[in-house]
């Protein structure tokens, strides 16, 4: 697979139209259904553009694929939901901003779980997208289609959001890095919210230069988010091949019951590679990621059935026959949404319920708060702390989806990262047969550094980026 | 001590437009939109587009701690922002920002001219909040066949100010929120002429029976009627042996009644909780640099007048209840004899424009300078004087040409003299009557003196002359 700076020569040799004609027939030859909207003729038009007046930005010429609730501007942008079907955003996202400004070539919208909610792509209106390692497999979710693309050679670099692990779940299904970043670094306008406190927009690439090259394109402060921090991007140097004296916490709670022992297996041998390069390791003690899980559906439930409540088809969207005003919205909204959502819906308003709300979203607070205390713990002796990204390679499409539950399960790894707000980034680590294993390394707040140089290292003195590309 | 005998408790909530910031609470979309077409003035951020973010107006909390300040509030050390929770097209996020726990101020007061003399009424709390759009509905809500949505408003700043349920009778009601505009005026944050400027939401219960909140009032008069109209309501039913119940009513203003909309188990959920796209506000700093620049209040400003003027608390507080009287007052002050000022800008020019129903800015400042002037130099009378000040509010001009135009100039005390010695000479009759004791005789004596001088005499000149020259 090709990396920025391979493209970038070739770009210069060659021209930008040629590389996004070719990432543009590669989707369309695809099976995987990676994406929702290509945005073909804008593409070739804005490659044109730079190939005649020249581009000195970091992504100059370079493709780029983005999650469906991200928006860009004059592109349809539906959260592959059929509720948001036509809507074209009249402005772009701050992220797209960036990535316009760095000279990136936006070549369409990847499909996703439906508002972001699952771990499977599986709930998307636009049909599931499939795993390119095994097409009888989910790609992980909800970016599905961003890890998808980027593991079937369709974009060399994509961008996700991760609510609950919905970049790192897929990351590690589809065998490429991606990165969580701590709360507040990557500006939220203009990504359509699922759970506004969890959540941020991540970068998927092949390799983990790629992912830092990109995160220090979109990250930085942006007065338009009010929950952004004043911090700007410039990760790449700390890609030192290096992880002398570094400090692994090793979280006991994340290998425990459920956990695929090839999954298991797979990381902490990753832990002894690292040791051998001149890191330590330890056991730290999280004892409240046992309810984390309870703890993030209630929080992220309770603020989508508030943030979904403007899709009531009066301004833009689905528009179903026009009755009155209480049957109209009804109508659009029982049509527009699919199952998980409403159920979603149904049980974060009845969280918030007058009578529950001390009971369930208040409490749910408080846990997320002693989890926070948990990571500040571990971070006081380590430096970053390893754990499996999922307990289990990709599974089959249709094997979980009519179980809500165990999908759910799929998130105890990834979940309590986002109720710390603290950056976590999965990158491949192993295979459990043809399948790939992720594992995340999990990071203080703020410190992107310490595990994309970890990251970094593991990658450089291992080959398991490489295989099956 | 007034005895309030229906047990009459009434409670205000008042939506206050902050309509003099420049922006709009969340977004920078202007503020000033009035006279512009519908939906013009909004953004991804007003309209609630999938993916916006609220950002708070620093200058919209200043406002709201000022108002704070003003009402004798406490200011909290922090803020912060909920949603709540609800579905109607106004509304383009499918819930309001606002506030729940932890309001930018609370637990103040206002004091009015009450029933019985001074009385204060509580302020409970003061919160943000932004506002709705604007329905617009084809004729009658109830007959037209579609609905326009305007969102120019959508968005702009508003202070909810809760009051607690301290008013004894609607008459207080309507001071509470005189007094409440006058204030928000004086603080210069808010245009009580707009469209829109100023809603309220009463609370009223009488002894024996449950609150009733009456929404959809949109003026101090309709608060006024509303209130009126709802008493009686409540006595009727209680007097026939009923049940008053705990309901939500609406203010027909048109028919200025009140009718049910819903009952208390009919009452909307609004699964309040913070808002997590606003961070909450540290607010502790602000308040004291904020006091230390808060323009002088009505109650201030009233004593000073009576103090730096040496006018009557009566007039002080009369020029005072309107910030726009009451610095046209001291602007004429400042140069003519402040007291005589008082009179004709209280006594006569507010009266004069009350009838008209025109606000201060009608008359010119220079102008009621030049009246005063010509006053004082005893060039016209004081008839003459309310003449011009007619004239210039019903035709124009200027004080000089009215005065020209109209003849008005006074005449000189020799020539009343001399019309004084022929009136005693033509009317001997009067004289003798007067002379035997009837007062009212020398009122035609005046009569005939004023006659003479074809109206430019003044009257009191005329009389004390002719008091003369009878002994
Ligand atoms: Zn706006």
């Amino acid at each position: 697979m090709a990396s920025i700076n391979e493209l970038t020569e070739r770009i210069h040799a060659d021209s930008s139209e040629e590389i996004v004609a070719e990432y543009l027939e590669r989707i369309t030859n695809s099976r995987l259904n990676a994406f929702i909207t290509v945005s073909k003729e804008s593409a070739l038009l804005q490659a044109q553009e730079i190939d005649a007046k020249g581009h000195d930005g970091p992504l100059a010429g370079i493709p780029i694929a983005i999650k469906d609730n991200i928006s860009t501007k004059g592109i349809m942008t539906t959260c592959a939901s059929k509720i948001l079907t036509g809507y074209i955003p009249p402005y772009d996202a701050h992220v797209i901003e960036k990535l316009k400004n760095a000279g990136a070539i936006i070549i369409g919208k990847t499909n996703m779980d439906e508002f972001a909610m699952g771990s499977s792509t599986e709930t998307s209106f636009y049909g599931p997208t499939l795993n390119a390692w095994d097409m009888t497999r989910v790609p992980g979710g909800s970016s599905g289609g961003s890890a998808a693309a980027v593991a079937g050679g369709e974009a060399p670099l994509s961008l996700g959001s991760d609510t609950g692990g919905s970049v790192r779940c897929p990351a590690s299904f589809c065998g490429v890095v991606g990165l969580k970043p701590t709360y507040g670094v990557i500006s939220r306008y203009g990504l359509i919210s699922y759970a506004n406190s969890l959540e941020q927009i991540g970068p998927f690439a092949s390799s983990v230069r790629d992912v830092a090259t990109l995160f220090d394109v979109i990250a930085g402060h942006d007065p338009r988010d009010s929950t952004s921090v004043k911090r700007e991007g410039n990760y790449s140097p700390a890609l030192e091949n290096d992880v002398n004296g570094l400090k692994i916490g090793i979280p006991e709670e994340y290998f425990g019951e459920g956990i695929d022992r090839n999954v298991e297996k797979s990381v902490r041998d990753a832990i002894n590679t690292l040791e051998e390069l001149g890191a330590t390791s330890m056991e730290v003690k999280m004892p409240h990621t046992k309810y984390a899980l309870s703890a993030y559906y209630i929080i992220a439930m309770s603020e989508a059935s508030s943030n979904l409540a403007r899709f009531d088809g009066m301004r833009y969207g689905l528009r179903t026959e026009d009755h009155d005003w209480h049957t109209t919205f009804s109508h659009v909204r029982a049509d527009g949404f699919g199952d998980e959502v409403k159920r979603r819906i149904l049980l974060g308003t009845y969280a918030l319920s007058a009578g529950y709300l001390d009971k369930y979203y208040l409490k749910a607070l408080k846990i997320r708060t002693l989890i926070k205390q948990d990571f500040e713990r571990a971070f006081k002796d380590a430096d970053v702390l390893i754990a499996p990204t999922m307990p289990y390679p990709a599974f089959k499409i249709g094997e979980k989806i009519d179980d809500p539950i165990s999908l759910y399960l799929a998130d105890v790894e990834t979940v309590p990262i986002n109720l710390a707000g603290v950056p976590s980034i999965s990158l491949p680590c192993g295979f459990s047969g043809s399948l790939p294993i992720g594992m995340q390394v999990i990071g203080k707040h703020f410190d992107e550094a310490a595990i994309l140089r970890t990251a970094y290292t593991f990658e450089e003195n291992t080959d398991f980026h490489k295989e099956g590309s | 001590m007034y005895e309030n005998p229906d047990g009459v408790m009434i409670g205000l909530e008042v939506h206050v437009q902050l309509n003099k910031l420049r922006t709009k609470v969340f977004c920078g979309c202007t503020t000033d939109y009035h006279n512009d077409p519908p939906n013009s003035h909004v953004c991804p951020v007003c309209l609630g587009l999938p993916g916006s973010l609220p950002v708070i107006n620093k200058k919209a909390v200043e406002a709201a701690i000022k108002v704070g300040l003003a009402l004798n509030c406490t200011i909290e050390e922090h803020t912060q922002f909920y949603r709540k929770n609800y579905y109607y097209p106004d509304l383009p996020k499918g819930f309001q920002i606002t506030q729940y726990d932890f309001p930018i101020s609370s637990g103040g007061y206002i004091t009015i001219e009450g029933e019985d003399g001074e009385h204060r009424v509580g302020i409970t709390r003061a919160h943000m909040e932004e506002d709705p759009g604007r329905l617009v509905h084809e004729g009658t809500i109830d007959k037209s066949k579609y609905t326009l949505i305007d969102y120019n408003r959508s968005g702009m700043a508003l202070l909810e100010v809760v009051s607690d349920p301290d008013m004894r009778s609607p008459k207080e009601a309507r001071r509470y929120l005189d007094k409440l505009r006058n204030i928000l005026e004086y603080l210069d944050i808010f245009d009580g002429d707009l469209e829109g400027a100023l809603r309220v939401d009463a609370n009223i219960s009488i002894m024996g029976g449950q609150r009733a909140e009456i929404k959809n009032i949109s003026s101090h008069k309709g608060a006024e009627r509303a209130l009126l109209f709802e008493i009686v309501r409540q006595k009727n039913v209680l007097r026939r042996g009923g049940v008053v119940v705990q309901e939500t009513r609406h203010f027909d203003e048109a028919r200025e009644i009140t009718l049910s909309m819903r009952s208390k188990e009919e009452a909307h959920d609004y699964r309040y909780f913070p808002e997590p796209d606003l961070v909450p506000l540290k607010i502790s700093g602000w308040a004291p640099a904020i006091k230390a620049i808060l323009p002088e209040l009505p109650d201030a400003r009233r004593l000073r007048f009576v103090e730096q003027y040496g006018i009557t608390d009566d007039h002080a507080k009369a020029l005072t209840s309107e910030r726009k009287f009451a610095i046209f007052y001291e602007d004429v002050a400042k140069k003519v004899d402040p007291k005589m000022a008082a009179v004709w800008v209280c006594d006569v020019l507010k009266g004069e424009l009350n009838y008209r129903d025109l606000p201060v800015e009608a008359f010119n400042k220079e102008h009621m300078l030049s009246v005063i002037y010509l006053l004082m130099n005893k060039k016209i009378t004081e008839d003459g004087a309310v003449d011009i000040i007619r004239t210039l509010l019903d035709k124009g001009g200027t004080p000089d040409e009215v005065v020209k135009e109209k003849g008005l100039l006074k005449v000189e005390d020799d020539i009343v003299s001399t019309a004084a010695e022929e009136a005693i000479k033509e009317n001997l009759q009067a004289v003798a009557d007067y002379r035997a004791g009837k007062e009212k005789a020398l009122n035609s004596l005046v009569g005939a003196v004023m006659k003479k001088t074809k109206g430019r005499a003044d009257a009191r000149t005329a009389r004390e002359i002719l008091l003369d020259k009878l002994g």
